[in-house]
């Protein structure tokens, strides 16, 4: 689904000495089908700006649309329920959104809400258990009797049990371990890939953004402040800097590598084997290879 | 007893030592009787100054080694000593003075309506004066940037302002062991570095010691020493450099290595010779320059 943003502002607490712009006149547009990241300094409106997606928040003014749903200043959607049944949110707490007797409960509330039959609905909890790596065995626990990590991917089994078009991802790797990091976010990657899912992840990891976005919107206080490619966007080191940000760990090596030694070797994608290679003989040959 | 001087001096020193260390002796622990054990026979100790990393995929325990130092749980099997004192239902209100926790979720512990109430919650239970007390709420919120949300309610935070509010209340107290659990998980890259340096700084400035439970891989390179939990069990103690030097044997235990030493491991394959594994970029560099201008 195809989402639009048209002079969306946000304000928390209107009216009170807490009034809050959270969201500053924000203009975008993501494509069907396309995988974009959301980066921003601690505060700056991720998180607001993702609620506006399925609805929980309604712009103070402006426009939000996703696929056929309007959200306007003002206006009340009626269709909200079957928007929210299309795009499934991964929150940025993991326990802001389990509340079920048990783990098989909780992935099983979205698709019985929606009117899922039990047999579906018992396949797709596999399938979500599996794809998250949660052991089976934990099905029958209560969601609040885990540690940080599992009720993470619990979170996460219950959005995709969904079966949603749109998947907005907040921050989905916190408290996941390097293994269970690189893994789902493969996962989710695969899943954009082979079923078209259009994704919208909230992310601090630079390297994720690089890595799987095709395109980088920046926000800054609010504001739109950088919107392109992740190697347009992470060209531009001092802009980064200015906003909290930074760019991946292995463009700022190779940016050493070039200030000390003179070797030159721009970033266009390659993976770490691929650069090793280049550097080794670019090391061993000198510069006389450029 | 008399004759042997060295010696008592010696069994001094350890008592000094003890005062200012956490240890774990054979710990074993389960949440209920039914339940498969978390922990099992967990030994180790953590001495003042230093700064120690715990790592280990989801549900190996961290968590639970965490909640066990501050008393928040106890061992079915085993003890755990703090300075010396050992934690039970009737030291818990000691050792809580002295060991100070940001939990995984920041909700989970806000107890004031205002952010500067929160801040001050945890220094009125350790009974300091007011004007200490005013004067570390500005300096603890300053020091990880939120002295504009004084007067906002937590809950209506974002989630890495969350994070930071907790950070700044166990900061306020500046109790003798720090643990902080994944607190920094949901900060900004260039925030998550200056709030570690804060938290160094105060660290150094006040003899504390700090035990982070961490994900980051790159933060685990700069502590002091290393336990990796795996399935409930001490999996192995060191230096960073020991525990990378783990390679696949991380892998396999859901962990990784470093962005820099995975790069060292590929310069390797493709024919360099690495001296010893690298654990930043200065490193690796160095190696990279001798080999470049030896060439
Ligand atoms: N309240 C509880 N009741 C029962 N079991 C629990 C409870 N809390 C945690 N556990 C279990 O204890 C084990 C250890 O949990 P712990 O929270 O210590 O792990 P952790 O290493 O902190 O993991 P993570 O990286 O995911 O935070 C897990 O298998 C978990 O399911
Ligand atoms: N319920 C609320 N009431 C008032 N202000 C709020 C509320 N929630 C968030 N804010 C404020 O709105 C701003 C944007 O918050 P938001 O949660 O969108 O930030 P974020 O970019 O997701 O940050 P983080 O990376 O820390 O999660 C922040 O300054 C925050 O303090
Ligand atoms: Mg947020
Ligand atoms: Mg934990």
């Amino acid at each position: 689904m195809d989402i639009t943003f048209d002079q969306v502002s946000y304000v928390y607490q209107p009216g009170s000495p807490f009034e809050h712009r959270a969201l500053q006149d924000i203009s975008f547009s993501i494509q069907s089908g396309s995988f974009v990241a959301i980066i921003g300094h601690t505060g700056s409106g991720k998180s607001t700006l993702l609620q506006h997606l399925n609805g929980l928040m309604q712009p103070t003014s402006g426009r939000v649309s996703v696929g056929p749903y309007d959200m306007e200043a003002g206006k009340k959607n009626k269709r909200l329920r079957e928007l929210r049944e299309k795009v499934g949110v991964v929150f940025q707490y993991p326990e802001h959104q389990l509340f079920e007797e048990t783990v098989s409960k909780d992935i099983a509330f979205g698709p019985e809400n929606f009117g899922v039959e039990e047999q579906e609905i018992q396949t797709r909890i596999t399938e979500a258990v599996r794809a998250t790596g949660l052991s089976e065995e934990l099905l029958e626990r209560s969601p609040f009797d885990l540690s940080g990590g599992q009720m993470r991917r619990v979170a996460i089994s219950g959005v995709l049990a969904m079966n949603p078009e749109v998947l907005v991802l907040d921050e989905p790797t916190a408290g996941l371990d390097p293994s269970g990091q690189r893994e789902i976010m493969d996962m989710f990657h695969n899943l954009h890939k082979e079923k078209q899912l259009t994704t919208v992840l909230v992310t601090h990891s630079m390297e994720d953004a690089l890595k799987y976005a095709d395109h980088i919107i920046i926000l800054n206080n609010g504001e739109m402040y950088r919107e392109g490619t992740p190697l347009e966007i992470f060209k531009q080191k001092e802009a980064l800097e200015a906003v909290q940000l930074d760019v991946p760990e292995v463009i700022e090596f190779l940016a050493k590598v070039e200030e000390k030694m003179n070797i030159r070797l721009p970033y266009e994608g390659q993976s770490v084997a691929e650069l090793a290679k280049d550097l080794a003989r670019m090391v061993k040959g000198g510069r006389d290879l450029e | 007893m008399s004759h042997f001087p060295g010696n008592s001096q010696l069994s001094r020193g350890g008592e000094e030592l003890e005062k200012n260390q956490i240890e774990f002796r054979n710990v074993s622990f389960r949440y209920h009787d039914e339940a498969p054990w978390v922990l099992r026979d967990v030994s180790f100790k953590i001495d003042a100054d230093e700064w120690v990393a715990i790592i280990g995929h989801n549900g190996s325990g961290k968590s639970t080694i965490a909640k066990l130092m501050n008393g928040l749980l106890f061992p079915q099997e085993g003890e755990i000593l703090v300075s010396g004192q050992k934690v039970e239902p009737d030291t818990i209100w000691d050792v809580r003075k002295q060991v100070g926790m940001v939990f995984q979720n920041p909700d989970n512990q806000f107890v004031g309506t205002t952010v500067r109430d929160d801040v001050a919650f945890g220094m009125e239970n350790h009974g300091m004066p007011r004007e200490l007390m005013v004067e570390r709420i500005r300096e603890s919120l300053q020091a990880v940037s939120m002295t504009d949300y004084e007067r906002q309610e937590p809950h209506r935070l974002s989630g890495g302002q969350k994070q930071r509010v907790a950070i700044a209340s166990v900061l306020a107290v500046s109790p003798k062991y720090i643990i902080l659990d994944e607190a920094t998980a949901m900060l900004d890259p260039k925030g998550r570095k200056e709030i570690m340096q804060t938290i160094r700084d105060v660290q150094g400035a006040r003899n504390l010691s700090l035990i982070t439970i961490t994900h980051d891989l790159q933060e685990v390179t700069q502590a002091d020493r290393v336990i990796v939990m795996n399935n409930g069990e001490v999996w192995m103690e060191g230096t960073p450099r020991d525990i990378f030097s783990e390679k696949d044997r991380l892998i396999d235990i859901g962990l990784d290595t470093p962005f820099i030493s995975k790069l060292a491991d590929e310069l390797m394959n493709a024919g360099l010779t690495i001296s010893r594994e690298p654990l930043n970029h200065q490193e690796l560099l160095e190696e990279l320059w001798t080999l470049h201008s030896t060439k």
